[in-house]
């Protein structure tokens, strides 16, 4: 890991009428990294992704994306970046009107430079790694259980082999099992392809399991941000009710380094 | 200047080298991702091809900086979807080429074409019909039932959402209906108007607008007009809310969606469009008159005191009784297409198209029957 920053905020501030959502905001997403953004439901997790992909734009403050202000950016040179990254929407956002291989194949068609069978190949590929079987290549959206949505989003966000991943709530609402699919899942594509990663969640198992860095998002602004151990420790409230409950402690015990404490299961 | 430094120096590239034993060894190196691969595929290509025909190449990928799935699928392809017998690469590439052996020779193969195809393609669209006459048909039922359930029940009648369905149907449309009314009511006089002068009939132009207009004219406009403005919109309405399923939402909470969100539309129609039936034929009147008095110098206190005289009060009776039943009929057809969409984008917007065109047929259709059964009423005195 070096410490090349790849996506960059600087001074954000979000306000919808005059509701302010995120106070002056600075983080950096290093390269090779996974940063899990937690905080509770309504913290403003997702405006704050939607607004890293240009998607939204930040009352004040500067988002730069691989060196390029998404603000500033040329269309061209915005759809150039936008190739450099997968995304994963919270429900799957999947074409419904598309099956599920072309719903894969499609950003890859889209570059026009690959022939057809190199698709299907690269397809396949994306599908197999995410545990989806040829057979429900051909399945509408529709027809799919929610956990595989999942995956089929997740194989769409990594088809066109993307540097930098952002995830949105890749968890929620599946069983622990599943969830912990998706968790190794992710864990493995980070590992193989070496993804640089920017994850909101406020699954405590899947923070643990997956982050290099946390940043903690609460009232507006960050709290804290840093490993696991060092966000572990910082005096405040919601880190204390959110980490160090019952349930925070029971996940705690899993981290890969001991934390301050926190006994080891 | 040779063409390697043409390059820049992260483009993918690989260079031919013969070994001490006479094999030749392929050298890889650059960046053989999906990115910096796609500019240079049409190059590369014939090259890997060339170089994997010798069996007993020597691969080296060691030089190889940055490595994806897509750049292992090349060359795995290129090696006939194996590993390259003699292999050497970067451990940290190791891990692409496991998952390759996973990805399986041919894919399922695609439907093939049948010859019965068109056969069977109207036997489904008959098939497809009979559904929809069923549907309807039991949606009717339903209704009724609700209705018969309704009269015992006089609370719970929906008035509120019948209002509102009125008023988005019809007081809403008004506008439009008066727009498209006044402009044909000139059209038809002023053509109309060239004719008879011919014939020195100019006096019977109240006789061709009064009856063509209130008994047929302006019952199809406000009907058209309403099957493709309001029609699609129910369908989608309902159509959205199966999606999002909040059809399940009030079934489940005992509440019938037929009676809360079906029957408010029939009657709502049943009332609306009648009133813009009688709305339209009077604008298309004022139109046709006017249209007469500048073409054929027809006063219009003359015209509207002619016209009672000679078109029979039936024919206002029969086009408003017409507006009813086009109403019920264009609301029933967008709630069947509305309940039967299914969950993704291009089944709601199939919905919606089917729902006008089936609406506008359906309107024609009976609109004919109409003039058949009726052919003995309001056109002789």
């Amino acid at each position: 890991m070096n410490d090349e920053c790849i996506v960059e905020i600087n001074g954000l501030w979000t306000c919808f009428g005059e509701t302010v959502v995120h106070r002056d905001i600075d983080l950096s997403v290093h390269r090779g990294e996974v940063l899990v953004l937690v905080g509770g439901s309504g913290s403003g997790k997702t405006v704050l992704i939607r607004q890293m992909l240009g998607l939204e734009t930040p009352t004040r403050g500067e988002v730069r994306v691989f060196g390029h202000s998404l603000q500033a950016a040329e269309p061209a040179e915005l759809a150039r970046t936008r190739n450099r990254w997968g995304v994963f929407f919270q429900g799957g956002a999947l074409f419904s009107a598309l099956s599920v291989f072309e719903n894969v194949a499609l950003p890859l068609r889209e570059r026009r430079q690959l022939d057809e069978e190199m698709i299907r190949d690269v397809v396949v590929l994306k599908l197999e790694m995410v545990g989806i079987e040829a057979k429900h290549a051909n399945k509408m959206p529709a027809e799919l259980s929610g956990g595989m949505v999942r995956r089929v989003g997740l194989a769409r966000a990594i088809a066109l082999e993307p540097e930098l991943l952002f995830l949105d709530e890749p968890t929620a609402g599946l069983d622990p099992d599943r969830s912990e699919a998706v968790v190794k899942l992710i864990e493995a594509l980070h590992r193989e392809l070496r993804l640089t990663v920017v994850l909101a969640t406020h699954d405590l198992d899947a923070m643990v399991a997956l982050s290099d860095r946390v940043a903690v998002l609460v009232e507006q602004r960050l709290v804290a941000v840093g490993a696991l151990s060092e966000v572990v420790a910082k005096e405040h409230p919601f880190i204390r009710n959110f980490f160090l409950s019952d349930r925070g402690r029971r996940a705690l015990q899993a981290a890969k380094e001991p934390l301050p404490g926190i006994a080891r299961a | 200047m040779p063409e390697a430094a043409a390059l820049p120096t992260n483009a993918p590239q690989l260079r031919q080298a013969s070994a001490a034993d006479g094999a030749v060894r392929v050298e890889l190196y650059g960046v053989w991702n999906l990115a910096a691969l796609e500019q240079r595929l049409g190059e590369l290509k014939p090259q890997l091809t060339a170089c994997a025909r010798d069996a007993r190449s020597h691969w080296d990928l060691s030089a190889v900086t940055m490595l994806d799935h897509a750049g292992a699928l090349l060359l795995w392809r290129t090696w006939g979807r194996k590993r390259a017998p003699q292999l050497s690469l970067r451990p940290e590439h190791e891990a692409l080429f496991e998952h390759l052996a996973l990805v399986p020779d041919r894919p399922a193969p695609p439907e093939s074409g049948d010859r019965a195809a068109p056969l069977v393609g109207l036997g489904r669209g008959v098939l497809a019909l009979v559904e929809h006459l069923a549907g309807i048909v039991q949606l009717l039922g339903h209704l009724l039932l609700d209705v018969a359930n309704l009269a015992r029940h006089p609370s719970r009648i929906p008035w509120r959402e019948i209002s509102a369905t009125l008023y988005r149907t019809g007081a809403q449309a008004l506008a439009i209906t008066a727009l498209v009314g006044f402009l044909i009511g000139v059209t038809l006089s002023y053509l109309s108007a060239r004719q008879l002068q011919l014939f020195g009939a100019d006096i019977y132009i109240v006789n061709i607008l009064g009856i063509a207009i209130l008994r047929e004219l302006g019952p199809m406009l406000a009907a058209i007009l309403v099957a493709g403005r309001s029609g699609s919109s129910m369908t989608a309405q309902l159509g959205v809310m199966r999606v999002t399923q909040e059809l399940d939402a009030l079934a489940v909470m005992g509440i019938s969606p037929t009676r809360r969100l079906i029957l408010p539309k029939v009657v709502a129609l049943g009332i609306a469009l009648p009133l813009l039936v009688l709305w339209t034929n009077a604008i298309a009147l004022v139109g046709g008159m006017l249209a007469a008095q500048i073409q054929l110098e027809i006063d219009y206190r003359f015209f509207l005191s002619r016209l009672p005289d000679v078109v029979p009060l039936a024919n206002l009776w029969l086009g408003i009784g017409k507006g009813a039943v086009f109403g019920v009929l264009i609301a029933l057809i967008a709630c069947h297409f509305g309940l039967r969409i299914r969950p993704n984008t291009e089944s709601l917007g199939a919905g919606a198209t089917a729902s006008v065109v089936a609406a506008i047929t359906v309107v024609i259709v009976v609109d004919a029957i109409f003039a058949v059964i009726f052919s003995g009423i309001g056109l002789t005195r």
